[in-house]
C-alpha cells in the first residue's frame, strides 16, 4: 500500500492509499487558490524539466499536464510522439531513452497500451513517471480530480473546507457510475479512488461492456439502472467508445441511449442534490442528453477546471518530493 | 570414428533402471552395463550420480531460419537444443516466409544437417500459414516431413482442418494444431481473467483454446486422422484429450515448460517477456498440468522455444511479439514438476524424449533427411543420441548465458534443479561437464 507520493511514480490508484489520495486532493487545495490569482505562477519546480509524452492524442489532457507544470515553474518539454519515432519502428525504450538524455526530472505520459507508463518507468527508475492515463489500465489523475470535485461541491454544500473534511464526505457516499466500465480507464481509477476515500460505489452497463471479473470488485452491479437513479448521490457517466457502438459491444449506439443513456427523463428522476459527473469528451446524446450536461448539477466544466491543480499537486509530491510545507 | 564411454550413471532404460556404463562405437550403442575393456583413445565421461537416458527430442522449436536470423538461426538453435540435452530438434513452419514447400524445407534440412544435432522439418498445413489452401503435404511428405502445422495460429476454418486431415491421413503424417479461437480469443495478450481485467489488458479466454481441441477431437472421429495438440495450457483441453485417445480416437498432446511452470500473475508487470500464446494461464490450470504430467497421461512436454530479438520485448505488452525460450531450461523445470527429488526418471524420459519421439517418428532413422533414431531403449545397437543429466544439482539460470541468439527468458534468477552434464548427438559428444564441446 502506498502511503505517500512523494518522490515516487504515479502509475495507478491502486494500493494507493486513503491518506496518500487525502494529500494530493488537499496539496490541491491549496494551487486552487493559486489559480485564482492574476499571476498564477509558483516557483515550486523552478529548474525542473517535464516531458509530456502523449503516444496516443489528447489535448485535453496535454494542456492540462502543462498548465500545470507551467504553473509550477517547470519546465516543459513536449513531444508530439504519436506522430514521430513510433512510426519508425522505435521502441518504447529507446524513445524513453532518447527523452531521458535531454535532462529531464519526470514524464507525463499517455499511451494506447496498458502498462506502457509502468513499463518506462523501469527504463527510467530516476526519472519520476505519472501516467496520463494508458490503454484501458488506469488513468490515476482523472480519479484523483473526480474525487477531489466531488469532495469540493458537497464541502461547498456544507459549508466547510475540503481540507478540513479530509475523507469524511465519502463515508457512505453513494456513487453510481454508468456505461463502458470494461474498456474504460477512467472507470478503474475511480472506483480505486471513491472506494478507498469510503464511498460506496454501484455500476451499471450493457452485459457486454461489464468486466469479465466485475464480481471481484469492490462494487455492486444495479439490476434497475432507473432505481438506482433515485439511490445516487453522485452520477459518474463514461464515455462511450463510438466503435463500441457498432454492433459488436452494443447494437447501436441508439439503443445505449435508451437503455444506458442520461436522457432528460432520466434525469428527473435524480435527487435534487445529485451531482452530475462526465470525464470528457463527451458524446452529446449518446451517454448523456445535451440539455442534462447543461444543468447546474452537471460539474463536467469544473472536473476539467480541478485538472489544474491536481495535476500540479501530482507533479509537485512526485518531484518536488519533500516534507516542507507548500511553499506558495 | 571415435568411441566414447558414459561411466558409471544410471541408466534410464524404458522401464529398468540399472547403474552401469553405456559405450558408443562408431556412432551406435555398444556396450550397456559392465562395458569391460575399450579400445584406446576412447573418451571418457563420468556420469556417476547421474541419469544416462536418450537425447531429449523437442517437437516444437521456433527456429527463426529463413527470416528472423537475428533472433536464432538453425546453428544457434541446435547449440542451445544441446545445451539443453536434446539431440533432435523440430523446427517449426513459422517462419518467414513459411516452410510450405518442398525448397524451404530442403533448405532447413540442409542447415540442419550441417549442426551437431539432428534437425527434423515440421510443414505448414496451408499455403503461407494463411488458412485458406491446403500447402503441397505430399510432396513434402516425400522429403520425410512427419508433422504438419500452421502452428502461431491454429486452422480456423473446420471445413479446411477437415480436408487437411482426409488428405493428410493416407500420407501417415500428423497434423499438429495451436488451439485457439482466434475470434474468442479477440486479439488478447494475456489470459482473460480477473488479472487482465484489473490490469486492463484484452484476455484470451480458455475456452478460445477449448473450443478448438473439442472440434479436432471430432474431426478426427469424422475422418480417422490424426491430431497432435500443441501446447495445452488448461485443464479441461487436457481431459478432453485424454479422455479422446482414452477413445482409442488418434490424438497426442504436448504442454509446454512456461505452461506448467509459470501463472498469470507473471504479467502482472506487464513484461512481455510472460507474453506467450496461448497465455499463461492460473494456478488451478498449472497445477493440472503438473499432475498429468506426473500420473504419466501427457504424451510430450515441448519447449514452444520461441526466441525473439530484443527490441520487439521492449514494446508495449500488447504490441509485444508473443512466445519465450525454453530449450535450455525444459530439462530442470520438467524435473521440478515431477517432483525434484520424487522425480521419476521413466516419466522424465517418456515426456522428454521418447514420447515425442515417437510423435515425430524419429524412433527409425530417416535416411531420406539423413536422421538418426532417437527416444531409444538403451540397448546395444541403437543410434547414440544421449544425454547425461544430473538430478540433484542446483543452479541459477541466467539470461546472459544463454547460448540462443535471444534472450527472451522468463527464467532469469530461477533456482533450478538437475542440470544436463553431457549431451551425445550422432554419436559425438556435444556437450560435456555442463558445456559445450
Amino acid at each position: 500500500m502506498i502511503r505517500t507520493i512523494r518522490g515516487k511514480n504515479l502509475l495507478s490508484l491502486e494500493n494507493v492509499s486513503r491518506e496518500a489520495i487525502v494529500e494530493v486532493l488537499d496539496t490541491a487545495e491549496s494551487f486552487v487558490e493559486v489559480n485564482r490569482r492574476s499571476i498564477k505562477k509558483v516557483p515550486a519546480l523552478k529548474g525542473r524539466v517535464v516531458a509530456s509524452l502523449f503516444f496516443e492524442e489528447s489535448t485535453r489532457t496535454r494542456l492540462s499536464f502543462e498548465t500545470a507544470a507551467k504553473r509550477l515553474s517547470a519546465d516543459v518539454l513536449s513531444l508530439a510522439v504519436a506522430s514521430s519515432s513510433v512510426k519508425k519502428g522505435e521502441s518504447l525504450r529507446d524513445t524513453i531513452a532518447t527523452i531521458d538524455a535531454l535532462g529531464i526530472d519526470a514524464v507525463v505520459m499517455r499511451h494506447q497500451s496498458s502498462g506502457a507508463a509502468l513499463q518506462v518507468s523501469r527504463y527510467v527508475p530516476h526519472v519520476h513517471v505519472i501516467n496520463a492515463g494508458d490503454g484501458l489500465h488506469q488513468h490515476p489523475t482523472q480519479g484523483l480530480l473526480d474525487a477531489f470535485t466531488v469532495r469540493q461541491v458537497l464541502a461547498e454544500r456544507n459549508g466547510t473546507s475540503g481540507v478540513e473534511s479530509g475523507s469524511e464526505l465519502f463515508q457512505g457516499l453513494r456513487i453510481l457510475i454508468v456505461g463502458d466500465i470494461r474498456h474504460s480507464r477512467v472507470a478503474r481509477s475511480d472506483v480505486a479512488a471513491y472506494v478507498t476515500l469510503g464511498a460506496e460505489v454501484r455500476v451499471a452497463a450493457p452485459g457486454t461492456l461489464l468486466p469479465v471479473d466485475i464480481a471481484h470488485w469492490p462494487v455492486t452491479i444495479v439490476d434497475d439502472f432507473e432505481e438506482a437513479l433515485e439511490w445516487a448521490d453522485v452520477v459518474g457517466l463514461l464515455r462511450l467508445q463510438r466503435e463500441r457502438g457498432s454492433g459488436s459491444f452494443v447494437p447501436s449506439l441508439g439503443e445505449f441511449t435508451r437503455t444506458f443513456g442520461l436522457t432528460v427523463e432520466r434525469a428527473r428522476r435524480l435527487r435534487p442534490s445529485a451531482v452530475i459527473m462526465h470525464p470528457g469528451p463527451m458524446n452529446r446524446g449518446v451517454e448523456i442528453d445535451s440539455r442534462v450536461a447543461d444543468l447546474p448539477s452537471a460539474v463536467i466544466e469544473r472536473q476539467v477546471a480541478n485538472g489544474v491543480p491536481i495535476r500540479m499537486a501530482v507533479l509537485y509530491l512526485t518531484v518536488a518530493g519533500s516534507k516542507e510545507e507548500v511553499v506558495l | 570414428m571415435s568411441s566414447i564411454v558414459l561411466r558409471q550413471g544410471l541408466v534410464i532404460g524404458e522401464s529398468t533402471s540399472d547403474v552401469g556404463d553405456v559405450l558408443v562405437v562408431d556412432g551406435l550403442i555398444a556396450g550397456v552395463g559392465d562395458v569391460g575393456d575399450v579400445p584406446r583413445g576412447t573418451s571418457e565421461i563420468d556420469a556417476t550420480g547421474c541419469w544416462i537416458g536418450p537425447g531429449l527430442v523437442d517437437l516444437h522449436t521456433h527456429l527463426r531460419e529463413p527470416g528472423r536470423e537475428e533472433a536464432e538461426t538453425v546453428e544457434s538453435g541446435a547449440l542451445a537444443g544441446a545445451m539443453g540435452g536434446f539431440t533432435a530438434l523440430m523446427a517449426m513452419p513459422n517462419t518467414e516466409p513459411a516452410l510450405d514447400n518442398v525448397a524451404l524445407v530442403s533448405y532447413v534440412l540442409d542447415r540442419g544437417a550441417r549442426t551437431p544435432l539432428d534437425i527434423a522439418v515440421a510443414g505448414a498445413i496451408t499455403q503461407g500459414r494463411r488458412g485458406e489452401m491446403l500447402a503441397p503435404l505430399a510432396e513434402m511428405a516425400e522429403l520425410g516431413v512427419r508433422i504438419f502445422t500452421d502452428d502461431g495460429i491454429g486452422v480456423q476454418n473446420p471445413s479446411l482442418m477437415r480436408r487437411a486431415l482426409e488428405y493428410a491421413k493416407p500420407l501417415g503424417v500428423r497434423l499438429a494444431q495451436h488451439c485457439e479461437d482466434e475470434q474468442l480469443a479477440s486479439g488478447g495478450s494475456m489470459n482473460e481473467g480477473s488479472v487482465s481485467s484489473r490490469l486492463g489488458l484484452i484476455g484470451r479466454p480458455a475456452l478460445a483454446e477449448e473450443l478448438m481441441v473439442l472440434r479436432d477431437i471430432e474431426l478426427v472421429r469424422l475422418t480417422g486422422g490424426a491430431v497432435h495438440f500443441l501446447h495445452l495450457s488448461t485443464k479441461r483441453s487436457l481431459d478432453f484429450v485424454i479422455a479422446a485417445r482414452d477413445e482409442g480416437l488418434l490424438v497426442t498432446c504436448e504442454v509446454a515448460p512456461h505452461h506448467f511452470t509459470l501463472d498469470e500473475t507473471a504479467c502482472d508487470q506487464f513484461d512481455p517477456l510472460f507474453k506467450v500464446h496461448p497465455p499463461l494461464r492460473p494456478l488451478s490450470d498449472v497445477e493440472a498440468l503438473r499432475g498429468a504430467m506426473r500420473a504419466g497421461s501427457v504424451d510430450a512436454v515441448a519447449t514452444d522455444h520461441a526466441p525473439h530479438a530484443p527490441e520487439l520485448k521492449d514494446l508495449p505488452f500488447d504490441e509485444a511479439p508473443a512466445g519465450m525460450l525454453g530449450l535450455e531450461h525444459v530439462a530442470s523445470l520438467t524435473l521440478e514438476a515431477l517432483g525434484s527429488a520424487e522425480a521419476s526418471p521413466f516419466e522424465f524420459f517418456s515426456l522428454l524424449s521418447r514420447g515425442p519421439a515417437r510423435i515425430a517418428q524419429l524412433r527409425q532413422s530417416d535416411w531420406r533427411v539423413r536422421l538418426s533414431a532417437h527416444g531409444g531403449a538403451l540397448r546395444v545397437g541403437e543410434d547414440a543420441n544421449l544425454m547425461v543429466f544430473d538430478p540433484e544439482v542446483r543452479w541459477t539460470a541466467r539470461s546472459a548465458e544463454l547460448h540462443s541468439r535471444a534472450t527472451n527468458t522468463p527464467y532469469d534468477g530461477r533456482e533450478l534443479v538437475g542440470k544436463v552434464r553431457a549431451t551425445i548427438a550422432k554419436g559425438r559428444i556435444v556437450v560435456n561437464e555442463g558445456v559445450l564441446a
